[in-house]
């Protein structure tokens, strides 16, 4: 594949963005960034949130004209800017976060949608489904033309969308952070069908905050930090210490932070759980979890950390098991009971489970203590809510302007540790942090690294659900691996021996009982 | 690096000061439209701002507002309570019939508010505990309670030319009727409750995140039984406030429609329909809108027909703002 590469390197690229500059005002969005895509290579796009990823995307699919002196070339010859749809008849096609389907119309329908074939001035429903299914079968894919989009998963849709892409002829196509919200088979499945884009000559240019993706995916990687161009780098110069080092701009060799002594035989049980089910997925589940221990849940997407922690906590009803709490039996019915009693945890899903976007920083951050802090009478202690939030936010270097600004005025790092802060502020014995970096830049996360590390220090014990392997590594002490609705293994590191990735995939995946 | 921390603050407090000023003009929203009707209702007939009349308008508006503050409570956590005006007539029914009663006579206004709260608490149980959607349960007691109300007279008018706590309904405090001081009590205590208690955080909170607050450890369900007993305490008083200034009820025709003039009180005033965001000032406003409405047509000599499409126009658009707003709000 790096070979094929290669030769295309020859030839002339498919897209040249040269001297893009871009600002609004008196900011500076993009500052002389340059970038060149061949025909089927994939361009990974890497760097921190805010570091211009999207606006020269937004440049390049024509939503923002680039400021004098920049241009964009297309198979060599200059073409327009600012112009949406110049540049999607041009080839260049953008498949954002937020998918952009009609879920009550078919498959082909949502292909075709804003340009459907016409005889007579009347869709053409043969045409359409005709061609539709053509380009189904160049991608390769399971679902059919007539399906229904509501029927389709996320994954699908997205495969929907890059059908859509290639029903426009488009040449160059850019995927935002396509993964997010897949299932790793899903993921699997759009990466098949990148490499299949790649065989037919398509560009892709992939912006993605995964290294492991990136690794799996990329022929180049082009960084940008602080509106600017850092680097390119090639396939076999790719290293996630010199990809790290070029986003945040120094050098992170303590990017994982574990500076907290490892627990063990004989460190204290904080949470004991013992033969925890659900009645759906989760089968008789057990494990002890130390003080100043990080543990860290590991297991495929669908594997039932997630449920798990949440049956932990009392937010959903379990059908059988029991919890002891420093060694003493607790009944916990709901997160109230489980906040009372000690354990804390922090949502994966920020925005639906975890944020008040419309309240202050302040009200989110004191939001678990605020029956604690009140009044005579039940009336708010506004100064003690501020004088927490004001301390959270220099403790934990959360960016705003004021503690009053609204928690959905924030960016996903900073949303990420309003909740940690909350979190904290009902002084834990045990927390449970759910994907606690997910979407959230490289610089906060070695900061939430950090504040795993110093949690773990004063002898809190953590439970970190993450599917980042590389994390899982970096961070914890001890792996518990989940497969179907149970722990499946345990791997711990020996005698100079760090965690094994291998060991883990092998326990998640059930390859080690084939 | 410095540079760019600068920028960002700069940034954070630009976006600062225009969230700022777009809260303040959801508070403010409608002030402006107010003072607009009213300018325009004194233009077409000089009577209007006239103490009298002015008088005349918030006591009208003054029964409207002590629902629409109730359904303040309930909106703002996403909900809505469509049997106000119901349970106002079978709370204005008891209050005449327990102010027949020989020397026991003002405590018709006591029981009114209770059978008020006791309704509404059954609301507030059936959505917080069975979890039944909020619209299908007070959909149904909005018809049962109206039952009940024309039950408790026999289908009749409940007369009481002697009524002990007339003076609510028709005597005045330093030349203040007493439905206007109710009015605005219930209007400052709201606010209390909202903006200065633990218990109105929470409030706002189910409204923004319903699923956020449980896991937060906020007890969801106590919060929405809480905002149901609101909502009924407030109707009850609503009838004890109409029966005193009727001398009578009937329970048939009293509160008719009633939740609807309360429901866009509430949207005029800026409260979001699907919860968490909103003010009980907004609410205020909202409610002399809609009274200040009224009294111009009239004394505009507006014919009723008319009325009714204008006054109905008037809650689309409201709802149109409302809609404008979210937008306009939206984040990424």
């Amino acid at each position: 594949m790096s070979a094929a590469a290669k030769v295309e390197t020859t030839r002339q690229p498919v897209l040249e963005m040269r001297h893009i500059s871009k600002t609004f005002g008196a900011i500076r969005a993009l500052q002389d960034v340059s970038l060149s895509v061949h025909a089927g290579e994939l361009h990974a796009l890497m760097g921190e949130n805010g570091a211009g990823k999207s606006t020269l995307m937004k440049v390049l699919s024509g939503a923002y004209r680039p400021d004098p002196g920049g241009e964009i070339l297309i198979d060599g010859m200059p073409a327009a800017t600012g112009d949406p749809i110049k540049a999607r008849a041009s080839g260049v096609a953008v498949i954002y976060q937020e998918l952009s389907l009609a879920p009550n119309l078919t498959v082909a329908q949502n292909i075709f949608l804003g340009n459907e074939p016409r005889r007579f001035g009347i869709v053409d429903r043969d045409q359409c489904t005709r061609r539709a299914r053509e380009i189904i079968a160049r991608l390769g894919v399971s679902f059919s033309a007539r399906d229904m989009v509501s029927s389709l998963s996320l994954g699908e849709r997205q495969l929907v969308e890059i059908a859509r892409a290639l029903s426009t002829n488009a040449r160059i196509i850019v995927m935002d952070e396509p993964t997010t919200s897949l299932t790793s088979r899903e993921t699997d499945r759009l990466f098949e069908v990148i490499a299949t884009l790649k065989s037919q000559g398509i560009a892709i240019i992939y912006i993605s905050h995964r290294m492991e993706e990136v690794y799996q995916l990329a022929d180049r990687v082009s960084v940008l930090r602080d509106s600017g161009y850092v680097g390119t780098l090639e396939r076999a110069e790719l290293s996630a210490s010199r990809l790290v080092s070029m986003m945040v701009g120094r050098d992170l060799s303590a990017f994982y932070k574990k500076d907290h002594r490892p627990p063990d035989e004989k460190r204290a049980v904080a949470l004991s759980v013992r033969g925890m089910s659900d009645g759906r997925l989760l089968k008789n589940c057990s494990f002890d979890l130390h003080k100043g221990e990080v543990l860290a849940l590991a297991g495929l997407v669908g594997s039932g950390r997630t449920e798990l922690a949440r049956l932990i906590f009392g937010a959903d009803r379990r059908t059988s098991g029991t919890l002891e709490l420093d060694g003493k039996p607790v009944t916990i019915g709901s997160p109230r009971e489980a906040l009372d009693a000690g354990i804390a945890y922090l949502t994966e899903d920020r925005k639906e489970l975890g944020l008040f976007l419309d309240m202050s920083i302040s009200d989110n951050i004191s939001m678990g203590v605020l029956a604690r802090d009140s009044r005579a009478g039940g009336l708010r202690d506004f100064a003690a809510a501020e004088g927490r939030a004001s301390k959270a936010v220099a403790d934990l270097s959360i960016r705003t302007s004021s503690v009053q600004a609204n928690a959905g005025s924030l960016s996903g790092g900073n949303q990420q540790k309003v909740l940690l802060a909350r979190l904290l502020e009902t002084e834990p014995k045990v927390v449970i942090l759910d994907e606690p970096t997910r979407g959230v830049d490289v610089g906060a996360k070695s900061e939430i690294y950090r504040l795993i590390d110093n949690l773990a220090k004063q002898g809190i014990a953590i439970l970190m659900i993450s599917s980042e392997l590389p994390e899982v590594i970096g961070v914890a002490d001890r792996v518990l691996v989940m497969r179907d609705g149970t722990i499946s293994g345990e791997v711990t590191a020996s005698e100079g021996q760090p965690l094994s990735q291998e060991k883990i995939m092998e326990l998640a995946t059930g390859a080690a009982q084939q | 690096m410095t540079d760019k921390a600068t920028e960002i603050s700069a940034g954070g407090q630009a976006t600062g000061t225009s969230r700022r000023l777009r809260t303040a003009f959801a508070a403010l929203g409608m002030l402006p439209v107010l003072i607009l009707l009213a300018a325009g209702f004194q233009f077409m007939n000089p009577r209007f701002l006239t103490e009298t009349n002015l008088l005349i308008v918030t006591q009208q508006s003054s029964i409207n507002i002590v629902l629409a503050a109730g359904m303040t409570f309930v909106i703002l956590t996403g909900g809505i309570d469509l049997s106000v005006g119901a349970i106002l007539a079978a709370s204005a029914m008891v209050a005449v019939m327990v102010s027949l009663v020989p020397d026991w006579g003002l405590l018709g206004v006591p029981a009114a508010i209770l059978v008020g709260l006791g309704f509404g608490l059954i609301n507030g149980l059936l959505i917080a505990y069975i979890k039944l959607p909020p619209f299908i349960v007070t959909l149904g007691s909005l018809t049962a309670v109206r039952g009940v109300a024309r039950l408790l007279g026999q289908d009749t008018t409940v007369f009481n030319s002697d009524l002990p706590f007339d003076f609510i309904g028709n005597g005045s405090l330093f030349g203040i009727p007493w439905l206007v001081i109710i009015a605005l009590s219930v209007v400052v205590l709201s606010w209390l409750v909202l903006k200065r208690t633990v218990l109105g955080t929470w409030i706002y909170a189910v409204g923004g995140n319903a699923e956020a607050a449980r896991l937060t450890g906020i007890k969801v369900p106590l919060v929405l039984l809480f905002v149901y007993g609101v909502s009924g305490m407030l109707a009850g008083l609503g009838g004890a406030m109409s029966a005193a200034r009727l001398y009578a009820a009937n329970g048939l025709q009293l509160g008719q429609s009633y939740e609807l003039d309360a429901i866009a009180a509430v949207i005029l005033g800026g409260t979001s329909f699907v919860g968490g965001v909103g003010s009980i000032w907004g609410t205020l406003i909202g409610g002399l809108i809609i009274a200040v409405l009224s009294n111009g047509l009239i004394l505009a000599g507006v014919s009723d027909i008319w009325q009714y499409i204008i006054k109905g126009l008037v809650i689309i658009v409201a709802v149109a703002l409302d809609r404008y707003r979210l937008q306009a709000g939206a984040r990424t």
